[in-house]
């Protein structure tokens, strides 16, 4: 889907950005991670031409992004920032029309995709269209964002730092909303996080950046098991990591023939949520059982700690 | 606030003349009270008003009622001087002057602040304020018109030069705003300018501030030589009307006058506008123009609008002075005035200069008010 080939950004004799080559997966979602000052904002910025790039080049499609004007580019490219960056001056449904509007779409389909995208987000139409985004609360503001980098359909969403200005609470439940709207949409995403816990909690694949380059683009999985080398393992950090590595499979993936005494779990819940579930009760096994609520095999508290070291 | 206002009226009223009685019009006038020329049942139905009015400023504190009042004074302090001026002008005579006294003015002032205040403290929204501009414009040009005052010694002076008065009235406004527009179309990429590119942003800004800092007649005074200059050197320049005095150098200082509070109000309002939604238009996909027009200056308008308000009153009260140079304008009335020691016809020229400034500001600050509500 998207193709970085030996993209290189230098400002003066400082390289922000050194030599980063990567392809990204259609429909799947790549992190981007690394501490401030590692290029990953930069690098992000360079697929959508906000920044251009001193050398090498971003294909999307096999097609070189700088083909065609800027402008027209980014209309094809959703963009998300942790400001959110709505417009004070226009209302919830006008921001959320702004790329349809660029794009000449016709009223009548941007009221639709508006009314469509507001329901997607669980924001009351007629309660939310007319609003101005000073009226919602930190959570609206950052979805009604989401919500308008969407409504061109665009097949990559570019997000920088999404949910860093949320609250906890907030920031999971809006994790949560965007793995479903990717699923929903089958957009390619590509995001950028300071937050490792994040980048294992969304990516399909997590690239880790320090000083412009990047050290690791690998699955989460491999990012624990076999670091690149010791920053990665500094980073991703290795005093928990087989907690991380646990939370990393679902019970439902890896559950074996069986059934067990107690109230089951449901399949969709990670390894790690349900071995701390299992030391919480005091007992050694557990039912798992699909959405359907029928039981989809059992997990020992030994298989499950096999999960959580390296193969 | 409101005994004070009492205590000067009275004092006012029983100390100062009302009306000023003159045999023609450049003489002192001799002093008059209401009660020596008015019948006895007008001046003391005016005395009971403003009576009531003093009772209201000193007892009640609601501001519906202060505000009925005060107006109720000030009718009655107008139609009071009105039927002075009937009173002690014989028929038919236009030489006598009959001048609004000290009394006159101190009550007019009093009342006025005392309807203000009232009017402060209800808070009207932006459209009840244009509202109010507009029915106390109207009742004012439906009594002129109607002559209730044609025996006041101002309006003996606006019947002589009824004609000029136009003239000079449009020229004043044409001066105003001209200069205006024309500031308008060079301090907003000016500031858009010291905006983006912080190393000119110091030297512009203190080049305008400099400006500013010039008095008035001095900057017309240093604006006759180089255009007086220009005249005589490209014949057409002259036939542009471009000379060193007149229409030319009252144009040109107001319009620089006008560029700081516009260049400065743009920079301000362009800064205020938040990075994060330049950002997300331009990631959007919106052209350099859009972001601009869209978001930048969409955002920062009520701010430019404030500049653009201050340099309009501004700019109403310097084309005044502009008259000195032969700018022509309401001025021209003032200046005349004082040359002849007329105050009446300074007054003819005064007036209008205040009453225009006024409801520019009142227009421009409803304006920005409704602005300002929905971009916060």
């Amino acid at each position: 889907m998207i193709t970085v080939q030996n993209l290189t950004k230098r400002y003066g004799s400082t390289t922000v950005v050194d030599d980063v080559s990567m392809h990204i997966e259609r429909n799947s979602i790549t992190v981007i991670v690394g501490t401030s000052g590692s290029g990953k904002s930069t690098l992000l910025r360079m697929m959508n031409r906000l920044v251009e790039p001193s050398s090498g080049r971003v294909l999307i499609d096999g097609r070189d992004t700088e083909s065609e004007p800027a402008h027209l580019l980014r209309r094809r490219i959703g963009y998300a920032i942790q400001s959110h960056g709505l417009f004070p001056h226009r209302t919830v449904a006008e921001n959320i029309a702004t790329v349809p509007r660029l794009l000449g779409w016709d009223g009548a389909r941007i009221r639709a995709r508006v009314e469509e995208l507001l329901g997607i987000f669980q924001l009351e139409p007629a309660a939310f269209a007319g609003k101005f985004p000073h009226q919602l609360s930190g959570g609206q503001q950052q979805r009604v964002g989401v919500a308008r980098a969407l409504a061109a359909e665009p097949a990559v969403l570019l997000m920088d730092e999404p949910f860093g200005a949320l609250d906890p609470i907030i920031r999971t439940k809006a994790q949560d909303d965007l793995l479903d709207i990717q699923r929903r949409f089958g957009t390619t995403v590509v995001l950028v996080t300071h937050d490792i816990d994040e980048a294992f909690r969304l990516g399909d694949r997590v690239a880790v950046m320090s000083q412009g380059r990047v050290l690791q683009y690998d699955r989460p999985a491999a990012l624990l098991t076999h670091p690149a080398d010791a920053l990665v393992t500094r980073m991703t950090g290795s005093a928990d990591r087989a907690m991380k590595l646990l939370s990393l499979t679902t019970a439902g993936e890896v559950a074996q023939p069986g059934v067990s005494e107690g109230s089951p779990v449901p399949a969709s819940a990670s390894l790690r949520d349900v071995l701390s579930e299992l030391v919480w009760r005091g007992e050694t096994s557990v039912t798992v059982v699909g959405e359907d609520g029928k039981p989809r095999g059992c997990l020992t508290v030994a298989a499950i700690l096999a999960h959580g070291r390296p193969v | 606030m409101g005994a004070l206002l009492a205590v000067v009226g009275a004092a006012a009223l029983a100390f100062l003349p009302f009306v000023l009685y003159k045999s023609n019009r450049i003489v002192p006038g001799e002093p008059r009270g209401l009660l020596e020329v008015l019948p006895l049942w007008q001046a003391l139905a005016c005395h009971a008003t403003l009576l009531l009015a003093a009772a209201v400023a000193l007892t009640v504190s609601n501001a519906r009622i202060r505000l009925a009042a005060a107006l109720a004074g000030l009718v009655a302090v107008a139609l009071a001087a009105a039927a002075a001026g009937d009173a002690l002008t014989p028929l038919g005579n236009k030489v006598i002057r009959i001048s609004p006294g000290g009394a006159f003015w101190v009550l007019l002032l009093a009342l006025g602040l005392m309807a203000t205040d009232a009017i402060t403290r209800l808070r009207p929204g932006p459209a009840l304020r244009v509202l109010l501009l507009g029915l106390f414009l109207a009742a004012a040009l439906a009594v002129l018109a109607h002559g209730t005052f044609d025996n006041l010694s101002v309006m003996r002076e606006y019947a002589v030069n009824a004609g000029r008065f136009a003239r000079e009235t449009r020229q004043h406004i044409l001066l105003a705003l001209g200069s205006l527009g024309a500031a308008v179309l060079v301090a907003l990429p000016l500031g858009i300018l010291c905006h983006r590119v912080r190393r000119v942003r110091a030297g512009i800004l203190a080049a305008l501030n400099l400006i500013q800092t010039i008095p008035s007649i001095a900057l017309f005074g240093i604006l006759m030589a180089p255009l007086g200059a220009l005249a005589a050197a490209v014949p057409l320049a002259g036939e542009l009307g471009i000379r060193g005095i007149g229409t030319a150098p009252a144009a040109v200082a107001l319009f620089l006058y006008s560029l700081l509070p516009i260049v400065a109000n743009t920079v301000a309002g362009l800064t205020r506008v938040s990075p994060g939604a330049v950002e997300a238009a331009r990631g959007m996909g919106m052209t350099h123009w859009q972001v601009l027009t869209g978001v930048e200056l969409a955002l920062a308008l009520p701010v430019i609008l404030t500049g653009i308000r201050i340099v309009l009153v501004q700019n109403i009260g310097l084309v005044a002075v502009a008259a000195l140079i032969g700018g022509g304008g309401l001025g021209t009335f003032i200046f005349q005035g004082i040359g002849q020691t007329a105050i009446d016809l300074v007054l003819l020229g005064a007036i209008p200069t205040v009453a225009l400034a006024f409801s520019a500001a009142v227009l421009l600050d409803a304006l920005v008010e409704v602005m300002d509500r929905v971009r916060q």
